[in-house]
């Protein structure tokens, strides 16, 4: 089986993992309901920018980040001033790549989910006595919520495989940054390693099925609910 | 009076207007299919906001534009039984009967779950979701869901369009005792002569 080092490679991986997907979830889900529902001029710049990080290239990504996060960028420079903090070569680092890259995938989910809520059955709500956080909270937010967790399970396995991006914003540092596809490319360097690279190939492979499985059968979930609107 | 209403609201390349005053009972509102029914519902229910105009229901002025009235829709106290009967696919009836009742305030409630269940025969469908309901099952559902709000008028789109013929008696029946034994003033859509003259008290044309 895996040994401890590979074990701690996949806690970390488990905990970068996590972290983005808690910080990137309501986000994503503010952007999605942005752009499903909002009328604004720049809705479609807004969107566009959304999804840059699924078509660029990621190593560039990572060196956008770089120069967002680095002592001297505008977001670095504030995290440095204000909290003394810097995310740089650090774990938090990976999980803001692992965030932006997974974005993407998680609004267009969570977007088709909000667009296919009837909004006639809100309007129903307000008639019964609803307002408009009460109907968010009691009509909207259920009926939309296979796409949320479908688009959450998604944007897990996206950032668990993240790989560009992280390597070019926060390095491989052993225990810090080395996330399961960078432990993988590591340990294709060295010669004669190949059991390692099958052992964690593996488990990536394991682990991107079942996100997979999951999210496919939550998204069927949604589509089930969603028939039952025609009365 | 009960409906007091003045209304005009551009849609698209359309121009709906409507004035009309109506006593208790149940008031057809009665004209060819796209005259613009639905929304003078939509406006009288505070879903859709009219560009001029006042809708006054049971003496209360629930939008006045010259007087910058705007009453929210939850605060109408207006039960809306829609075409399709719109119940919530994710609530089993029980908690769609007792939606808009657990949001009213206590005094406004007027009748309870055991009454509207007895009045409208929903005993065996309490525990069923929305999706296994007939046509006819959902839309007496959806007037009960109305009845338990609290309201104090009901708005009626169609309630028969999507129902076999067969079924439309039934419904009637229920349209009828809710007229007749509630005493509740019912604004009712339809483009069907024949239902306005069965079911109307009084007629307003449009279109």
């Amino acid at each position: 089986m895996l040994t401890p080092e590979e074990w701690a490679i996949v806690a970390l991986s488990l905990r970068v993992s996590g972290v983005a997907m808690a910080v990137t979830l309501p986000v994503a889900f503010g952007l999605a309901y942005l752009l499903s529902r909002g009328r604004f001029p720049g809705r479609s710049l807004v969107d566009a920018v959304v999804h840059l990080p699924l078509v660029l290239p990621p190593v560039v990504t990572g060196w956008l980040l770089l120069l967002a996060f680095g002592r001297n960028g505008p977001v670095g420079g504030w995290l440095e001033a204000a909290f003394g903090v810097s995310v740089i070569f650090r774990w938090t680092g990976a999980a803001i790549a692992a965030g932006i890259m997974a974005l993407p995938l998680m609004v267009r989910a969570i977007r088709l989910s909000i667009d296919a809520v009837d909004r006639r059955l809100e309007g129903a709500a307000r008639t019964l006595g609803a307002g408009p956080w009460r109907t968010f909270a009691t009509i909207t937010l259920p009926l939309c919520l296979p796409g949320v967790l479908a688009g959450l399970v998604l944007g897990f396995a996206r950032s668990i495989g993240e790989f560009g991006a992280t390597i070019t914003f926060v390095s491989n540092i052993p225990g810090e940054t080395r996330t399961l596809p960078i432990a993988i490319y590591s340990a294709l360097q060295i010669p004669g390693n190949d059991d390692a690279v099958w052992r964690l190939a593996g488990l990536s492979v394991a682990l991107s099925l079942a996100a997979l499985v999951v999210s496919e059968w939550l998204a069927r979930r949604g589509q089930d609910d969603r028939a039952g609107h025609v009365l | 009076m009960s409906f007091d209403i003045a209304l005009r609201r551009r849609l698209g390349a359309r121009d709906i207007a409507l004035t009309f005053k109506a006593d208790d009972g149940l008031t057809v509102l009665f004209g060819p299919s796209g005259a613009g029914k639905t929304s003078v519902l939509n406006m009288v229910a505070g879903l859709l906001t009219p560009d001029a105009g006042h809708v006054r229901v049971g003496g209360a002025t629930l939008f006045d534009a010259a007087a910058r009235v705007d009453v929210a829709p939850e605060r109408r106290r207006i039960g809306y039984v829609f075409q399709d009967g719109r119940l919530f696919p994710h609530l089993r009836v029980r908690a769609n009967l007792l939606y808009g009742w657990r949001l009213a305030a206590e005094a406004d409630r007027w009748i309870g779950l055991d009454e509207v269940v007895a009045f409208l025969g929903l005993g065996e469908l309490l525990d069923r979701w929305p999706r296994s309901l007939s046509g006819g099952e959902a839309q007496r559902v959806a007037i009960g869901r109305a009845l338990l709000s609290g309201a104090r008028t009901l708005l009626m789109d169609e309630p028969l369009a999507s129902l076999d013929a067969s079924r439309r008696g039934e419904i009637i029946a229920v349209i009828e005792r809710v007229r007749d034994d509630l005493k509740l003033p019912i604004l009712y859509v339809t483009h069907d002569p024949a239902e306005a003259e069965r079911l109307g008290t009084q007629l307003v044309a449009m279109g």
